[in-house]
């Protein structure tokens, strides 16, 4: 009772302190939250959060237990809210309409820079950002700035350099996995042809799936830097650097015997249908995409870690890639629960909680691998912690969306061309600069 | 689709409206000399008449405006005419109903298409130009005009020949019945359907299903199709030409190794066994042609001892340019050219032995997906067309048909001199409305054709909606895209509407 009465003085206080906050949620009593320790707990009392974020079914359950945690921890009461797929279409009416969730989860960098423009996020409270300065390398708190101010931190990734493989298949072939991009083409590959097995099930339909590709081939053999200026159009895409990363995909893309059914087989194969070649129908060895195959390779009745191995993407230059995609935590409100949660969700604390989860990676470079259920997580949170500087986010999902993000357009129409003429290097990078010209002046 | 079933009566429903309101403020504006009410009526008037067709939701309501507000006002004033007072509070529901669902959004498009994508700065007709520079869109309106022409025809035809035989068997109502089927199915499920239907492989897609089979019938195709020598300099082997030839000139005398990779074990003929290395030949040539790979590898170029044999490939010793014997393989692999003159060979294994399989047609390739789309269209709106022309071929008066025969006319005179002729107006009316919808189709390309082909499958509606929300996000060049497609409608439209007019006439 008394503890209640001293939070009501302090909410007062801060209420009247804190100009402008007008809503009942940021005058709710918080005292001196979070940033000392565990004896301020319980704070939180009383303050209801709300945070919307696209997951559903299994992520979503993983992700209360994390926020059952929090409430644990501070006492608040944090409702969870499913955003559906869209999520801009989601919180662009409630954005509008004066009522948004306390916290939302974006799925792409581009929408902080986006909101932030619409003056719709509040900048994060030093407590989260000495946590985000902790657990994060600089690029990470830069993906979630917008115009020099801190807005968001990125709380789960998704692991995209990866190759999938069928574990019987190589077995069979004789054939090892790869740790450079030549021992890919010329021993991994070129031994499951002779097996009779096509080495790759590529999904060209879905232009995305190339796009992954691309960014992992480049990073590696141009290195973070050129990838940073190239993801912001800062050079251009006739670049030579762009050209050896074709040139290397080339080597793929050019031989019919390394693709199931060809290009043009592999040009109407879209995501989910490749990895049921490989594993259902195994038709074929490899598919090169992210951690989320695990769940079309279970569908298709594979084992996980058995026959469904993985292999870090092979080093096509002097830097291993490591690309991440992944979920940004900003705040569309002020108040203490919202920057608290966000602390939470920041710190090593919050993100080990999580990782017992499965089905959870954590780019916070200090949480412990331990953490995870199994060894496949294990081993992708090592390359992460073992990349260090150099992990770069998705290039595609950097861009406007219009060159990055769009079915017939853009990069996934330049590449899927490429795919189905590899000769033409040269053509490719022109229509690629072209596209993203036009793309980067809007 | 009901929106299309109903589409041809719609500018009827709007006609009668415009029809039924007409008459009145003009008598009332003669004799009452009221202005202010007159003023605005036939502003709505133009409204509904300009507006037939375009939606389905509101003409029904005017229908029913029009003949109820006369029948008020022959009660009340003693006009002949409905007073326009309540003629006005009749259509009112009506006309705003179409204000804020049709003329507000054209409007508001037309205006929105003069702006940039954020939709701050006035661009003027740069939108349009745009359009019709980027070849993207150009692709669009060719594969527009290519809809426009082919599939509304087809589909008028097809339906003309199942109207005219269904009334001619037993079971017409249950083959109607079955044909009409696919209009009970949504737009997307059956671009769904078509997108299995056309799957490249044989065992997916019914399409190759059919011509494969077909095919295999007739071609048989070779046993070792993607077999090939190893890429390497060490392999005895290579490909040239599309056969595959020993590497370096032998000798009479000397045994051939012929290794070859790139098939599964398991796909090898029923009667393969195990490779062994040739016995010489006496005073010839002789070899062996195996599967260089056993399950873990195998040692390259070498029979070891797991390896198969390949049975029945055809083997050539060429000396020169000259074929000089010819034979084939035993059940292990091996062959020989006993009593071959001395002398340096080359031995080859013609590209006969590695003839592709035939993989049926690349119905989605950038090549055929606009005619495979367009074989969709018909499947689902044949059944619709033949409905329709049913209808109008039991309107026929049976008296010239019979005249026509009685007078020794044939069958197929009847068909071309009296039916169609007779049918001419029911058949422009499917043909027009049919234009329309082949010109706004969007689902059956969004569904069907793969994200990689999309862009030689699109079409203007869809480029709309790409441009617009599918991430580019560019509303005023998707708004440019909609008022020209209206514009590429219109003239459809006041067909249609014409027709109407002069029917009721």
């Amino acid at each position: 009772m008394r503890v209640k009465t001293t939070a009501v003085v302090a909410g007062l206080m801060l209420a009247a302190t804190a100009c402008g906050g007008g809503t009942s949620t940021s005058s709710e009593p918080a005292a001196s939250a979070g940033s000392s320790s565990a004896p301020a707990a319980k704070a939180l009392a009383g303050t209801t959060i709300e945070i919307a974020a696209k997951w559903t079914g299994d992520e979503q359950k993983a992700f209360q237990t994390v926020l059952t945690a929090f409430e644990e921890k501070t006492g608040a009461k944090v409702t969870y809210a499913s955003t559906g797929e869209d999520t801009g279409a989601y919180l662009g009416p409630r954005i509008q309409g004066g009522s948004p969730p306390d916290v939302a989860v974006l799925p792409q960098p581009g929408l902080v820079q986006q909101y932030a423009d619409q003056k719709a996020l509040k900048p994060l409270s030093t407590e989260v950002q000495t946590q985000i300065d902790q657990n994060y390398t600089p690029y990470w708190k830069s993906l979630g700035s917008a115009g020099g101010q801190v807005y968001g931190v990125l709380v789960k990734a998704a692991h995209k350099s990866l190759i999938w493989y069928r574990a019987p298949a190589f077995e069979d072939a004789g054939a090892q996995p790869a740790t450079t991009w030549d021992e890919l083409i010329t021993k991994t590959a070129q031994t499951l042809a002779d097996s009779g097995t096509a080495p790759f099930a590529l999904c060209g339909a879905s232009g995305w799936t190339l796009t992954d590709l691309f960014e992992n081939v480049y990073l590696s053999s141009a290195g973070p830097e050129n990838y940073d200026k190239l993801a912001k159009h800062e050079i251009p895409w006739t670049d030579p650097s762009v050209t050896t990363a074709l040139e290397k995909i080339g080597q793929i893309f050019g031989k019919k015997e390394f693709m199931l059914g060809g290009s043009s087989g592999a040009l109407q194969t879209d995501f989910p249908t490749c990895s049921t070649q490989v594993y259902g129908q195994k038709k074929a060895a490899m598919v090169i995409e992210a951690d989320f195959v695990a769940s079309s390779a279970v569908q298709s009745g594979a084992k996980v870690g058995e026959d469904a191995k993985i292999m870090p993407f092979p080093k096509a230059g002097d830097t291993a890639p490591v690309v991440l995609g992944g979920d940004i935590a900003v705040a569309l409100k002020d108040s203490k629960g919202a920057m608290a949660l966000l602390e939470y969700l920041a710190s090593a604390e919050g993100g080990s909680v999580w990782a017992k989860q499965p089905g959870y990676l954590s780019p916070n470079r200090n949480v412990s691998p331990d953490n995870y259920p199994d060894d496949l997580t294990k081993q992708l949170a090592q390359t992460i912690i073992s990349a260090g500087e150099s992990v770069r986010y998705d290039m595609s999902d950097l861009a406007p969306s219009a060159f990055g993000g769009t079915d017939g357009k853009g990069e996934w129409k330049a590449l899927q061309d490429f795919l189905r003429n590899p000769k033409d290097v040269k053509g490719t990078q022109d229509t690629l600069e072209a596209a993203a010209a036009k793309a980067w002046k809007k | 689709m009901t929106e299309r079933l109903d589409g041809p009566q719609t500018p009827r429903g709007g006609g009668d409206a415009a029809r039924g309101a007409s008459p009145g403020p003009d008598e009332t504006s003669e004799k009452t000399g009221e202005t202010s009410p007159v003023a605005t009526h036939p502003a709505l008037e133009d409204v509904a008449s300009g507006e037939d067709g375009t939606t389905s939701s509101a003409p029904p309501a005017l229908a029913t405006g029009g003949p109820a507000a006369a029948k008020v006002s022959y009660g009340g004033s003693g006009n002949l005419g409905p007073s326009p007072k309540v003629a006005l509070y009749f259509l009112l529901p009506a006309a705003v109903l179409l204000g804020a669902w049709v003329i507000y959004p054209i409007v508001y498009s037309l205006i929105r298409s003069l702006y940039d994508g954020g939709g701050d700065t006035f661009v003027g007709i740069s939108n349009y130009t745009a359009i019709f520079s980027d070849s993207g869109t150009l692709t669009t309106i060719r594969n527009n005009l290519i809809w426009v022409v082919v599939a509304p025809s087809l589909v008028t035809v097809l339906g003309l020949i199942f109207a005219v035989l269904t009334e001619r068997i037993r079971w017409a109502t249950a083959f109607k019945l079955i044909v009409f089927m696919p209009m009970a199915v949504s737009l997307l499920a059956s671009g769904v359907i078509f997108r299995l239907v056309y799957e490249q492989d044989p065992d997916k897609g019914v399409a190759n299903a059919v011509i494969t089979s077909v095919h295999d019938l007739f071609a048989s195709s070779s046993s070792y199709p993607n077999a090939r020598p190893r890429e390497n300099d060490a392999a005895p082997d290579l490909v040239d030409k599309g056969a595959v030839v020993t590497r370096q000139a032998v000798q009479v005398g000397q045994q051939v190794l012929l290794p070859l990779v790139g098939m599964r074990p398991d796909a090898l003929p029923d009667g393969a066994v195990a490779a062994k290395q040739a016995p010489p030949a006496s005073g010839g040539l002789s070899g062996t042609v195996w599967l260089d790979f056993a399950p873990g590898g195998g040692t390259p170029n070498q029979i070891d001892g797991t390896e198969k044999g390949l049975p029945d490939v055809t083997v050539e010793a060429v000396a020169g340019t000259e074929v000089k014997a010819t034979t084939t393989t035993a059940a292990d692999g091996t062959f020989s050219f006993p009593g071959l003159a001395a002398g340096q060979y080359q031995v080859r294994l013609p590209q006969s032995n590695f003839t592709q399989q035939f993989g049926g047609v690349t119905w989605l390739g950038p090549a055929l997906i606009t005619p495979a789309i367009i074989g969709a269209f018909i499947w689902v709106w044949a059944g619709f067309a033949m409905v329709l022309i049913a209808a109008g071929l039991s309107a026929i008066p049976r008296d010239a048909l019979e005249a026509a025969r009685i007078d020794g006319a044939t069958e197929w005179q009847v068909f071309r001199r009296i039916t169609i002729p007779l049918l001419s107006p029911v058949l422009l009316v499917v043909l027009v409305t049919m234009i329309i919808n082949t010109l706004k189709v969007f689902d059956l390309v969004f569904v069907i054709a793969p994200g990689s082909v999309q862009p030689n499958a699109n079409v203007i509606a869809l480029e709309m909606w790409r441009v617009s929300f599918g991430g580019g996000g560019n509303q005023g060049l998707g708004s440019a895209l909609a008022i020209f497609l209206l514009i590429l409608v219109l003239p459809f439209m006041i067909i249609n509407i014409r027709r109407f007019r002069r029917d009721q006439a």
